[in-house]
């Protein structure tokens, strides 16, 4: 019997690339490692419909629990991986087992980016990545609970839209000066902040929180902020980005910058170890850059890209980067990777919650962040891809397709 | 269990059992179909575009608002186009008949 395939991390991008083993016709062993309970689950529901209890976990299984056995994917779930001995190529696990490998691929994800402030560890305060965590929060959350929210990024935003939907009374308290910086120009935020308050989601910028202060039974009760200010919290949900987990792959020797150092098939320098999704630094020849994505769609195609270079039919993996989010009745679609220096030209009006931004450099279009435009969505990947050059003036009326100019 | 024939991108036409409650497109993926299916069924990437044999099209309720967009942004939109994330499969669905869509 050969050693099988090995992935770490049975996420989104390592229960593509088991899949797409199978698919492309790969006969040898495949197992695959998860530290969850659970088998290969779509985390962007968890904040979205599945804590708002619109969907059971049930509907966010990627594949059915069964697909795997028919599939003779061997799974170990509930279990780490602790270290890695690429002389020898076996993993261990940290129960003690060890197992040997013939390729090895690192689907390790990210984890959360901790808060360090005092008071972080009281019972009420939780992060928010897993399934695990969100059965936590649904459990305490009484219907008219004050919520505190640290970070307006994605999280946070989904998170206050549901608050108000279920009832709770939501403060998302941001460090910076506008919500979602990391993707959008500050008149795109200012957008979503006033949609947010219209909702009654209170929303504190440039305020850092500094603490977390217990109520008489011990649980938390108020967050402290570095204006001076005390906020009630029945509930606190830390949303304030993630880091790659890389900690197995240095430990191993692999090159780690800002994500385990992969080309654009998804091979590591060493031959017998590939690495896929979030924890990934990996090149873009669209983009004419390395960088680190936290997505669905790079977890999925990277996934396939290393299937495919596993079995010897290396298919080098660019595209352009592309997220979503649902807040309130906003359908917000994203494309390409803006940068605050980007020229903004905006098609559609504000008003009417209906337009999109469309992000030009040195006159090429980089990005767009769709706010229910979604007929723009499709196109606007072609455009990014293409490196397109639209005029402007034609790009800021709403009546001209963007498939117009491709 | 209720049908659904699907033709494949490469032509060949496969029957399936259907799994009730589910989205067409829930089935489509737990049956190994080339749909990526990137945002799980929210209605969000148009990656899970089929083409619906006439008559089906006709029997099914209209497409949503949202629907209708993302697929008017496709380069592949035809008169039956669907989102199969947004058709729940039922016993009155028995026999759908499709074709997946090219990717965009």
């Amino acid at each position: 019997m050969p050693e099988p395939v090995i992935i770490v991390g049975a996420g989104q991008a390592g229960g593509q690339t088991a899949v797409s083993l199978r698919l492309m016709g790969y006969e040898g062993p495949v197992l695959l490692i998860g530290d969850e309970s659970h088998v290969p689950y779509e985390r962007p529901p968890l904040s979205k419909a599945f804590l708002a209890g619109d969907v059971g976990h049930e509907r966010l299984y990627l594949k059915r629990p069964t697909y795997y056995d028919d599939h003779d994917i061997a799974l170990k779930l509930g279990m780490r991986v602790g270290a890695i001995d690429r002389t020898a190529k076996t993993v261990t696990l940290t129960s003690g087992e060890s197992l040997g490998y013939d390729k090895l691929v690192l689907a390790t994800g990210s984890r959360v980016r901790q808060l360090d402030v005092p008071g972080v560890d009281l019972n009420g305060v939780h992060y928010l990545r897993t399934l695990g965590d969100v059965e936590a929060i649904k459990a305490e959350l009484e219907p008219d609970a004050a919520v505190a929210i640290v970070g307006g990024g994605y999280i946070g935003l989904e998170v206050a839209a549901v608050m108000t939907k279920l009832g709770a009374k939501p403060v998302v308290i941001e460090l910076l000066d506008q919500v979602m910086a990391r993707a959008m120009a500050p008149e795109v935020a200012r957008f979503f902040e006033h949609v947010h308050r219209g909702e009654g989601v209170d929303i504190r910028l440039n305020t850092g929180v500094t603490g977390f202060q217990a109520d008489d039974q011990g649980r938390v009760g108020a967050v402290a902020t570095d204006r001076g200010e005390t906020i009630a919290a029945d509930l606190v949900i830390i949303g304030i980005g993630i880091l790659p987990e890389t900690g197995l792959a240095g430990a191993a020797g692999l090159a780690v910058e800002n994500g385990i150092v992969v080309d654009d098939c998804g091979r590591t320098e060493d031959p017998s170890v590939f690495a896929a999704g979030d924890c990934t630094n990996h090149p873009n020849a669209l983009l004419d850059r390395r960088l680190r994505l936290e997505s669905v769609q790079n977890a999925v195609s990277q996934g396939k890209a290393v299937a495919a270079a596993i079995i010897g039919k290396p298919a080098p993996y660019a595209e352009v980067p592309w997220f979503w989010s649902d807040q309130f009745d906003l359908k917000l679609q994203i494309v390409g990777l803006s940068e605050p220096e980007d020229r903004v030209v905006i098609r559609g009006s504000l008003e009417d919650r209906k337009f999109s931004a469309c992000y030009l450099r040195d006159g090429v279009f980089v990005a767009i962040n769709c706010i229910n435009a979604l007929r723009d969505f499709t196109a606007a990947k072609k455009l990014v891809a293409a490196g397109a050059r639209p005029d402007p003036a034609r790009l800021a009326d709403p009546d001209i397709a963007l498939k117009e100019f491709e | 269990m209720p049908k659904i024939i699907v033709t494949d991108r490469d032509g060949s036409t496969r029957t399936i059992e259907g799994e009730t409650g589910l989205s067409v497109m829930e089935n489509l993926r737990d049956n190994d179909f080339p749909i990526a299916a990137i945002c799980g069924g929210c209605c969000s990437c148009a990656t899970c575009h089929v083409y619906l044999e006439d008559s089906w099209f006709a029997k099914l309720p209209e497409r949503q608002e949202d629907e209708q967009d993302l697929l008017e942004g496709s380069g592949h939109m035809k008169e039956t186009s669907r989102l199969s994330c947004q058709i729940e499969f039922s016993d009155e669905l028995d026999g759908l008949t499709l074709t997946i869509a090219p990717e965009d």
